[in-house]
């Protein structure tokens, strides 16, 4: 996590607009008579949507505005890693998620392109002005990860080809669709939809049929069934048994005891004969 | 009541008790770097962790959790908390290693080295070596005025100075930014403390990270002598340790006393000590030809009895200054009397208090930790944030507490609390008193109500009327049965207990006024001033003026002759404070060069006066005393007040006069002799004004 300090530069001045300073106070209705501080993170949010990061003088104005000491408005700043307290891109200030997931599906090559595109270094705009760039930790979209928040939206499902189209649109002013960036409805799974696509699941002909619980029904005795044998076997040591084979048992017995009948899967998650990669594992 | 089994041994606690005070009953220590029983819990250094049985299966903050959180056992039984387990042992451990992680093993070069809290506790939690490999943390050292030195690669971010400064001090100045590794502590752009109690912070730094600046790399604690003495900066008389080594005093810090000054002190308290040093007077001298001459003491006394010898008692006068002890007082008054005259006047600002009226009608009677049951409180002509900072800690403390309201009398000032700002003069007294208004309706319906009465309110033409008013509002029916609300609020040391032996005029004699004009007019010819430099001494015409005193200060520049006395870390001496609290404060140290204390100084010269003053040694003195003033005998207590004085002072009535009331004290640091011979104090000073005028533009 970078260090948290003021800017060294700073704007001589801070001034809120019109509208955000009626918000402004709209928001102070919203606490109680002494607590106005509480409405310090909407505040700084805010001015740091209007000036794109919070600058010294943008502090004092909330202190003064709060009625609050400067020092508690700079600690509630500087601890909050989404307040942004040097000057970012005109255009957009991009956060490339690089925590596990999206790191595991390319995100090193999207913050590599940044770097070549943008800055070297974090944190630092562009020689136009109009780009920044940072590393954030997870923002929560990892099913579709790699992915960069340009706030207030996510872009996700990345490329390095399609980072350097979002680039280049944001350079030339075309609008930017959020949200994934291959052909995908939100978090749907890409290319469709694979399981449960059976129509008589959604023509009403199986409601009340009792065909799920009969399908339990029978995937329990075959467990009992394959329980029995294993017992069997262990009875009569045969010097020809699998070594793995215990292991496999042993895995059995302990499902048969996690989960609970109601829930139990029709088909039990360590029989190797539906699970080819459990069976590939032995 | 709850019951708990601390180690084995059952205690009974109330339940809102933390585990960390059930474990103080039950005599088992637990170390601790953020806990403080005066600042709220923050829970953040994790050095007190305990095992429990009833409460969650890991190591407990036990200065975080009550004991009331805990769950009885299956039959009933008492929860267990163990302080001294394997577990224990082996989680402090942990949060040891943590912490000296970023340590810097600079304790040889460390102020703090010798007292640190974190020294002693690796002894019993540290481990001899570190498995971090990596580099340590570095933090750039931040300036936050003059008297706060800091070193923050020690800080272990406790936050105990960000507390304290927040909810004891009441200026949200110091904080802490960044998070995580990057966290410091810092004031904002690091401007400097305003707080008069800032000092405070260097004693509750469980580490070097805040360390006094003036005594940075001055001694180590274990050279230094420690004397249990008093404070004389102001009447609050806080209780302090002055440290000593050899004949120098090297620094001040506070002792406790719940009654008085918990355990805080002021800036003026703490960092006076190198005033003690300079501007000494260490000889006697005397004025030949306009120039003051060395001399020995034999000749002095002789300049002082030729002049006294030609002159009747009428014409000759004492004023006592502000950190007079109750002994020279009592030798004082003693000698003046003998030589015929009545007068001698200990109050130099002219304050309209007299012990005829009873002595509730100077004290504090409310007491300093009585404050804590006022339920609502008037201030009048007093800032009590300057005149008694740690008093006005105190009333801070009442207001934190919720349910009081403060309304003040005087000049507009910012007392680190909310307070109504009722009016400037006398006439809204006279409003209150009448009960009128939202604060008069307020304080008619109190039961416990306190009424300050500060010197700025007193030292006036019409102050015994504004006593009588706020006298009447104290006394006024339906305030709970025993409760004295008049409270007066002294800046000097000494006046109280100048007050208590009678140090004013007797009959027919003259005040302080009264004898410096007269002085101005020929009418007085001999002057004695013990220490007296706070009043007019440029209009003190050809008065032969007798200077007993430490410092070269403006009485010693008028003086004809100059007797150097002791200072108050330098003699045993009896002080009374503000609320009428006898206190002896002893001797750290001896006077400089040929300097005397100051009764025996007078002793000396009764002698030669021919009247020699019936008492050889201070015993002797004290004897005699106690028989005039038996209540100065019961060191440490408070002889009350009579609540039918005050019911007496309120029937005197008295018209009240129009000017506003002005504050005594304008500049914290410089109120008397020795604050004014300070460097630091007069950093201070300018810096505060400089602040001052920052926020004025």
């Amino acid at each position: 996590m970078s260090v948290r300090r003021l800017a060294s530069e700073q704007p001589q001045s801070f001034a809120i607009s019109p509208d955000n300073l009626a918000w402004a106070e709209k928001q102070l209705l919203k606490f109680p008579e002494g607590k106005q501080a509480s409405a310090v993170i909407p505040l700084l949010w805010r001015i740091q949507e209007q000036e794109g990061w919070v600058s010294e003088p943008a502090i004092r104005w909330v202190g003064e505005f709060l009625d609050m000491p400067y020092i508690r408005v700079l600690e509630v700043a500087t601890f909050y890693t989404m307040f942004l307290l040097a000057p970012v891109g005109k255009k957009a200030h991009i956060q490339v998620c690089g925590t596990t997931p999206c790191m595991l599906r390319g995100a090193n090559k999207l913050i590599d392109r940044c770097r070549e595109r943008i800055h070297p270094e974090p944190f630092h705009v562009s020689a136009d002005g109009n780009l920044s760039w940072e590393e954030v930790e997870c923002l929560g979209a990892c099913v579709n990860a790699p992915m960069l928040q340009i706030v207030p939206d996510t872009y996700e499902d990345l490329t390095v080809e399609t980072l350097d189209k979002l680039i280049d649109d944001i350079q030339a002013d075309r609008p930017i669709k959020p949200g994934p960036q291959i052909e995908r409805h939100h978090s749907a799974p890409v290319g469709g939809f694979r399981a449960l696509t059976t129509p008589e699941l959604y023509d009403g002909s199986m409601v009340g049929q009792g065909a799920g619980l009969a399908a339990a029904r029978e995937a329990i005795a075959a467990r009992a069934a394959a329980a029995e044998e294993a017992a069997r076997a262990a009875a009569n040591p045969a010097p020809a048994e699998a070594p793995a084979a215990p292991a496999v048992k042993a895995q059995g017995e302990a499902d048969k005891e996690k989960v609970p009948d109601q829930v139990k899967q029709t088909v039990p998650a360590s029989d190797p004969s539906v699970r080819p990669d459990a069976a590939k594992k032995e | 009541m709850a019951k708990i089994i601390v180690d084995g041994i059952e205690v009974d606690v109330p339940p809102d008790y933390t585990l960390l005070q059930a474990a103080e009953a039950a005599g088992a220590e637990v170390p601790r770097f953020c806990f403080h029983e005066r600042l709220s819990i923050a829970g953040n250094c994790r050095m007190c962790l305990v095992e429990v049985k009833g409460g969650p299966p890991k190591p407990t903050a036990s200065c975080a959790m009550n004991v009331r959180d805990l769950r009885p056992g299956p039959n009933g039984e008492p929860p267990v908390m163990l302080t001294k387990s394997p577990m224990v042992k082996k989680a402090r451990e942990g949060v040891m290693e943590f912490l000296l992680i970023n340590h810097p093993l600079d304790c040889p070069i460390c102020d703090q080295g010798g007292e640190c809290d974190l020294q002693d506790q690796a002894m019993a939690y540290g481990v001899d070596k570190n498995r971090f490999a990596e580099n340590k943390r570095a933090v750039e050292d931040k300036h936050i005025g003059p008297l706060v030195k800091t070193s923050m690669n020690r800080c272990i971010h406790c936050t105990r100075c960000v507390r304290f400064t927040t909810e004891v001090a009441g200026i949200s100045e110091l904080g802490l930014i960044g998070r995580g590794e990057d966290a410091e502590i810092t004031t904002y752009l690091e401007k400097a403390l305003s707080s008069e109690l800032q000092g405070n912070v260097i004693d509750l730094c469980p580490v070097g990270a805040l360390t006094s600046k003036p005594y940075a790399f001055q001694a180590r604690p274990w050279e230094l002598t420690k004397t249990e003495s008093i404070d004389v900066m102001d009447a609050v008389g806080s209780n302090i340790r002055v440290d000593t080594r050899g004949r120098e005093v090297m620094r001040v810090l506070p002792r406790l006393n719940e009654a008085v000054n918990e355990e805080w002190i002021s800036d003026k308290t703490r960092f006076i000590w190198d005033g003690l040093r300079t501007q000494r007077l260490d000889r006697p001298y005397l004025r030949v030809d306009g120039r003051l001459k060395p001399v020995s003491w034999a000749e002095a006394f002789a300049a002082i009895a030729d002049r006294v010898n030609a002159t009747s008692g009428s014409k000759i006068g004492a004023i006592a200054g502000d950190l007079a002890a109750v002994e020279e007082l009592y030798a004082l008054k003693a000698l003046i009397g003998s030589l015929g005259s009545s007068n001698l006047d200990a109050r130099q600002d002219g304050a309209k208090l007299d012990p005829a009226l009873g002595r509730a009608s100077y004290l504090f009677n409310p007491t300093i930790a009585g404050i804590e049951q006022a339920d609502a409180i008037l201030i009048v002509g007093a800032n009590p944030r300057k005149e008694a900072s740690v008093l006005n800690a105190r009333i801070r403390k009442r207001w934190r507490a919720g349910n009081v309201r403060i309304g003040v009398v005087g000049e507009h000032v910012d007392l680190t609390y909310p307070h109504d700002y009722l009016g400037a003069g006398p006439e809204t007294l006279g409003e209150i008193a009448a009960g009128k208004g939202a604060f008069g309706e307020i304080l008619a319906n109190a039961k416990r109500p306190i009424i300050i009465v500060g010197q700025g309110a007193l030292a006036r033409d019409d102050g015994k009327a504004v006593l009588a008013a706020a006298a009447a509002i104290a006394s006024a029916p339906g305030r709970d049965e025993g409760w004295n609300g008049l409270a007066v609020l002294h800046t000097a040391a000494s006046r109280v207990g100048a007050l208590d032996v009678g140090f004013v005029p007797a009959e027919g004699g003259l005040d302080v006024a009264g004898m410096v004009s007269a002085a101005g007019q020929g009418a007085l010819d001999v002057l004695f001033l013990l220490g007296a430099d706070e009043i007019d001494t440029t209009s003190l015409g050809s008065a032969f003026v007798v200077y007993i005193g430490t410092h070269g200060d403006a009485g010693a520049h008028r003086a004809d002759v100059i007797l150097p006395g002791a200072a108050y870390t330098e003699k045993s001496g009896t002080f009374v404070n503000t609320e009428g609290r006898v206190q002896i404060a002893n001797r750290a140290g001896f006077p400089p060069g040929d300097a005397r204390e100051d009764w025996a100084i007078l002793r000396a010269l009764s002698d030669v006066l021919g009247h020699r003053l019936p008492f050889d040694s201070l015993g002797e003195l004290r004897r005699a005393l106690y028989a005039a003033h038996p209540h100065l005998a019961a060191v440490d207590t408070v002889r009350a007040g009579d609540l039918a004085d005050v019911a007496a002072l309120a029937s005197a009535g008295g018209s009240l006069g129009w000017a506003a009331f002005a504050n005594p004290i304008h500049d914290f640091y410089l109120t008397n002799p020795i604050a004014r011979a300070s460097a630091i104090m007069a950093e201070c000073s300018a810096l505060a004004a400089g602040q001052l005028a920052a926020a004025a533009e």
